[in-house]
């Protein structure tokens, strides 16, 4: 009780060092807990997004981008493969169903995707989750209508009804209109899916744009494969990568991404590192506000000394402090943490259209705190060292 | 009044701190000294003969050279530091010039704190200190709102709520005007006889030691004043 009533009181005395240290430690632990989650979420959310797909069939080249560019709408297409070889995947015995996409074209931004309305019914996007419309209905795939993602159509401001001119490129240049123009018939209810960011449209409409090359108009950029067993997964990998060298049969597309987070593995690193870093920091700023203040409170050690308190109970008081002074920096970390990892989700999805979970427990929620709470203990260690020493004749002056 | 069975037995008490020159300057010398159980005792010096150095040896705060500083059947100078903390924070109450509360406690906060080393904190004994010295009205104010005067009998206050068998007063009137310091004089010699607290007070200030029936002169306890000026 006395112990806890000393460190209340000296956290009072102190009450702007101790403010703006355990806001250092709060932004540290903030830090530290949304490095861990966001690396942890982003790697666990993008190796599970498949949308509904087992494997992407794509132009020759490297299964990573056909994934990046067919599921995540990211990355340029490697290119495209004929009709026939669509044809051939979708009447395949193993495949149970084979979607076509096309691009090529976006609108100020944001990805114009060709495909068929069985994208819409047909697939699971998520286990017992469909595509849903919150407004309007599907496009028809003859007609020059379209079906724009929850994402897109709120940054694009664009509702059922409204129309727009594609424009060619994946990338945003105002001079390059095409001329056809589509009329919003749908807008997607959010998915929290790549599909959100995207503005979807009959996918002969998008081969047959304006500009476009005439003799690739049946060509599509990837089909997204659905299969009957994992096993089929296997042969057609073997038939496509091994055996053919024309196409390119990403599958699992899970693996896939999990060897793209491995390749940046090294930068999760640098990044935890920096977060350790400023944990440390921050930690040590424990130290060197109890430390600064022991001039101060040199006479109040004497005094207590004097009263009959031990070196070992003052000794233990100034390590709580430290000790409060983390958890309360920790506590509040909690708020920092939110505030970051949320900015960082809106980030995450703006670019990808996913949204990751980010108030999901972490293990990270536990021992981050902890470690700091410890850390900040083992900081006290020094200044409660020299309040064990502390010469209390000396401090009680004036000597008669 | 007759002396009754000691509280305090000094013996051979010596106490010596590092020299400029290297060596050791020898500063306290007290072969025997001895104070009754309720015994009030006024001891003169002058400022810089090592009255405080005395006190802080008898409360234990400073460990001896030598010698032997029976307390109420322990000997203050055999005990290692962790058990004279507890013998001081049970058995002595030490008055200070400069008062020494604590600044960032309130009056009643300072008080408790007095007791709660070595004894327990009893928050009714601390309440009837306080009103006793009359203080009821400012429980909850820090020290820096409160006068001279008031301090000092707040440190009256902390001295005496853990009912100590020996009160240390070390100039308790230095810093007080003459009226105040006569007041705070009475509080501790009533609250002590109250109490039944024996009471060792050092002073240089004659209109205090006036107050006291007995009276002893510190150089002729302290040899080492002697040696100094032979």
């Amino acid at each position: 009780m006395t112990i806890a009533l000393i460190v209340r009181r000296s956290l009072r005395q102190h009450a702007l060092s101790t403010t703006i240290t355990a806001l250092s430690i709060a932004l540290a632990g903030g830090l530290l807990m949304s490095v861990w989650v966001v690396k942890d979420q982003s790697q666990r959310t993008f190796t599970q997004v498949n949308t509904g797909f087992d494997a992407v069939l794509g132009a020759r080249g490297s299964k990573l981008q056909l994934v990046l560019n067919a599921i995540f709408h990211l990355e340029a297409s490697p290119g495209n493969l004929p009709a026939s070889d669509y044809e051939y995947i979708r009447r395949h015995p193993a495949v149970k169903l084979a979607i076509p996409i096309a691009v090529g074209d976006n609108l100020r931004g944001y990805r114009i995707v060709g495909t068929i309305p069985e994208l819409f019914t047909d697939v699971e996007y998520a286990p017992g989750r469909h595509f849903a419309l919150a407004q309007g209905r599907l496009f028809d795939p003859s007609a020059k209508e379209a079906v724009v993602g929850s994402f897109a159509a709120r940054r694009l401001g664009l509702a059922v009804g409204d129309t727009f001119h594609p424009f060619h490129g994946l990338i945003y240049d105002e001079r390059n209109q095409h001329a056809e123009t589509y009329r919003v018939t749908g807008v997607l209810a959010p998915s929290n899916t790549p599909a959100d960011k995207v503005v979807w449209i009959p996918i002969h409409g998008l081969q047959t744009m304006s500009g476009h090359d005439p003799k690739s108009a049946t060509d599509v950029s990837a089909v997204l494969v659905q299969l009957r067993s994992p096993s089929a997964g296997f042969m057609l990998d073997i038939m496509y990568n091994k055996q053919g060298n024309r196409l390119t049969f990403a599958y699992p597309i899970g693996a896939i991404m999990a060897e793209l987070f491995q390749k940046i593995g090294w930068f999760d690193k640098v990044l935890a590192l920096v977060a350790y870093l400023v944990a440390v920091v921050s930690a040590a700023g424990v130290l060197v506000a109890i430390y600064n203040s022991m001039a101060s409170r040199r006479r109040d050690i004497a005094i207590l000394r004097a009263l009959g308190a031990g070196r070992l109970f003052l000794f233990s008081a100034i390590v709580l402090e430290a000790t409060a002074i983390g958890a309360i920096g920790m506590a509040v970390s909690f708020a920092a943490y939110a505030g970051i990892v949320s900015a960082v989700a809106v980030v995450i999805q703006a670019q990808t259209g996913v949204l990751i979970e980010t108030f999901a427990y972490s293990p990270v929620m536990l021992w981050a705190p902890l470690g700091m709470i410890a850390l900040c203990a083992v900081c006290g260690l020094l200044p409660a060292w020299k309040a064990y020493r502390t010469d209390v004749a000396e401090n009680l002056a004036p000597i008669s | 009044m007759n002396p009754g069975p000691a509280l305090l037995q000094i013996k051979g008490l010596r106490k010596s701190f590092p020299a400029p020159d290297g060596g050791r300057k020898l500063i306290i010398d007290v072969p025997d000294f001895c104070l009754a159980e309720g015994e009030h005792l006024a001891l003169r010096g002058e400022s810089g003969s090592g009255k405080t150095t005395f006190l802080n040896l008898v409360s234990g705060i400073l460990a001896p050279d030598s010698g032997s500083i029976q307390l109420a059947g322990s000997d203050m100078a055999a005990l290692g530091e962790h058990r004279r903390d507890r013998l001081r924070g049970s058995s002595i109450g030490y008055i200070f010039q400069t008062f020494n509360l604590l600044q960032g406690y309130s009056c009643l906060e300072n008080v408790l704190l007095g007791m709660t080393f070595g004894t327990r904190a009893d928050r009714s004994q601390a309440l009837a200190l306080l009103g006793r010295v009359g203080l009821s009205h400012r429980l909850n104010h820090f020290p820096r709102q409160l006068s001279s005067g008031q301090q000092q009998r707040v440190a009256v206050a902390r001295a005496l709520a853990k009912r100590p068998k020996l009160v240390l007063a070390d100039e308790p009137t230095g810093n007080l005007d003459r009226k105040n310091a006569r007041e705070a004089l009475e509080l501790v010699r009533e609250t002590c006889l109250e109490t039944g607290a024996a009471l060792l007070l050092v002073s240089h200030d004659t209109d205090v030691l006036a107050t006291f029936r007995s009276v002893r002169d510190f150089a002729d306890l302290n040899l080492a004043l002697k040696e100094a000026s032979s």
